[in-house]
């Protein structure tokens, strides 16, 4: 079964929202759930230091064995890093998604989109395990 | 298939879901895309020691009679008459018009034939055959629920099965097989399979298929394989899958089955169509593409030259073993020369490919 860590936020998307010593930046990947959904993945497609995006836009791809599947900006943006170690190696988002998985930090512009998200238990729920 | 069809389960089934294995419908099977282990883990053990794969949705039918070769004659484009006992032969069954029905493996007995069909074309093909079958004294018996079917694939695939049977496996050549034991299971050993690897499939009858499953996988070095590695696996050899790669749409000599489409043979169904089309020359070809920047070519995706779309993939994945793109789908035949520049549209992007003659992957353990 999927691990559902306590203390992230959650997106309907199958996303994680994890805080960074900056209140404002939040580190974003994909949750164990999804990484299991998808199998092994080839290639992620993922922005730029600087680009922003609004709540639900299209800030990039994974290309797995099985699927293609889009990553949906969790709230309105702007990208302050990107983990480029993925680049050489997207497996660790299959082995370590909530770690070295990370995949954006976002800078958050308006706190209240962040109400719509979801605690562990509740995602859980979401996906039904 | 419509929702409401129910799936069938092989009678290794337990074994899969006690694996942990994600099952799918396939072929109207609940088969495992994968293990736990994962596709390119899967894929990396057979190319690199063994894996065995449950392929019991297979359909066996089993062909005797006075006149069995005759109706094989008839309803395959491959010449059986030249097939020595315990000897199998890759083929296809055509329409009328050319369209390939289903591709299959013929096997010759002493006293009887086996048509091995795909599972997703079972009642089709048994519909075919048995219209074909009145008009020869042949008798005809769909065997496929009485065999399990377990690929053992890998370079390692002999050493797997040689503590198991006192077959001398070393003596059964490439399609080739033996009636024989395994594990104290009879069955028929033959040295086939979809990977590009040396391997076997096994036919036993189908109680014993769970129990031979699992001895086999406490062996040294065997893992479970599934879907996902057998497509990447067979992709990488350019083998082609029916519903994907051929269809009724698309003839032999279209879909780069011209070698074993033995116009010469005497007449068969779909012989005029097939002379005509090779006469007239041949249109549209399936060709196989390496993608020369990164990019992941799926299904469905249309295959561009210089002046539009010209076709559309019709298989494709990043090859676990070589790292690029690969994919095969049909062209106009001025494309289909090896090296020719193309391109795959993947979503919004554009990425370059080259015409390839598969197979992509040239270092397996097969010996042909």
């Amino acid at each position: 079964m999927a691990d559902f860590l306590e203390g992230l936020l959650y997106s309907e998307e199958h996303e994680y929202l994890k805080v960074t010593d900056d209140p404002a930046v939040y580190m974003v990947g994909i949750t164990d759930y999804a990484q299991g959904e998808l199998g092994d993945i080839v290639y992620l497609e993922l922005p730029s230091a600087g680009d922003s995006f609004g709540k639900n836009d299209v800030f990039g791809t994974i290309e797995a064995v099985k699927a293609v599947s889009d990553l949906f900006s969790p709230f309105t943006g702007e990208v302050v890093e990107v983990n480029a170690a993925l680049q050489d190696d997207p497996s660790v988002v299959n082995s370590d998604p909530y770690g070295a998985g990370w995949m954006v930090k976002l800078r958050v512009s308006d706190e209240s989109e962040l109400e719509g998200l979801m605690d562990a238990a509740a995602y859980q729920e979401h996906v039904g395990e | 298939m419509s929702n409401d069809t129910p799936l069938k389960r092989t009678p290794i089934f337990e074994e899969h879901v006690a694996l942990g294995g994600k099952m799918v419908p396939f072929a109207g099977y609940e088969l495992p895309v994968q293990y736990p282990s994962g596709i390119t883990a899967e894929h990396a053990a057979v190319r690199g020691s063994v894996g065995l794969f449950d392929v019991s949705h297979m359909g066996e039918f089993e062909v005797k009679g006075p006149e069995a070769l005759e109706l094989i004659q008839h309803i395959s484009v491959n010449d059986a008459s030249s097939l020595d006992v315990l000897q199998a032969q890759y083929s296809a069954m055509c329409r009328e018009d050319g369209g390939i029905i289903d591709d299959l493996v013929v096997y010759r007995f002493a006293d009887s034939f086996m048509l091995v069909v795909n599972g997703a074309c079972r009642a089709k093909d048994w519909a075919w055959l048995e219209r074909h079958a009145s008009d020869f004294d042949v008798e005809i018996r769909d065997r496929s629920d009485e065999f399990g079917m377990i690929a053992v694939q890998g370079p390692a695939a002999a050493a797997l099965l040689a503590p198991h049977t006192e077959t001398d496996l070393g003596a059964i050549g490439y399609y080739r097989c033996a009636h024989g034991l395994v594990a104290g299971v009879v069955g028929v050993i033959s040295r086939t399979g979809y990977t590009g690897e040396d391997g076997f499939e096994l036919y036993v009858p189908s109680g014993e298929a769970a129990g031979l499953w699992r001895t086999l996988l406490e062996g040294d070095g065997a893992s479970a394989a599934g879907l996902g590695a057998r497509d990447s696996l067979r992709l990488e050899m350019g083998f082609a899958l029916y519903g994907n790669d051929l269809d009724e749409e698309h003839t032999p000599l279209e879909g780069r089955l011209g070698w074993l489409t033995k116009l010469d043979k005497g007449d068969f169904v779909g012989r005029d169509a097939l002379l005509a089309q090779k006469e007239a020359g041949v249109e549209r070809r399936l060709v196989g593409l390496r993608l020369t920047e990164r990019g992941f070519p799926r299904p469905g995706y249309p295959i561009v030259g210089h002046e539009g779309t010209i076709g559309s993939v019709t298989s494709g994945t990043v090859s676990p073993t070589l790292g690029f793109g690969i994919a095969m789908g049909y062209v106009a035949a001025e494309f289909a020369a090896a090296g020719t520049e193309l391109a795959v549209v993947i979503r919004d992007k554009t990425i370059p490919a080259v015409v390839e003659r598969p197979p992509f992957y040239t270092e397996g353990s097969l010996q042909r």
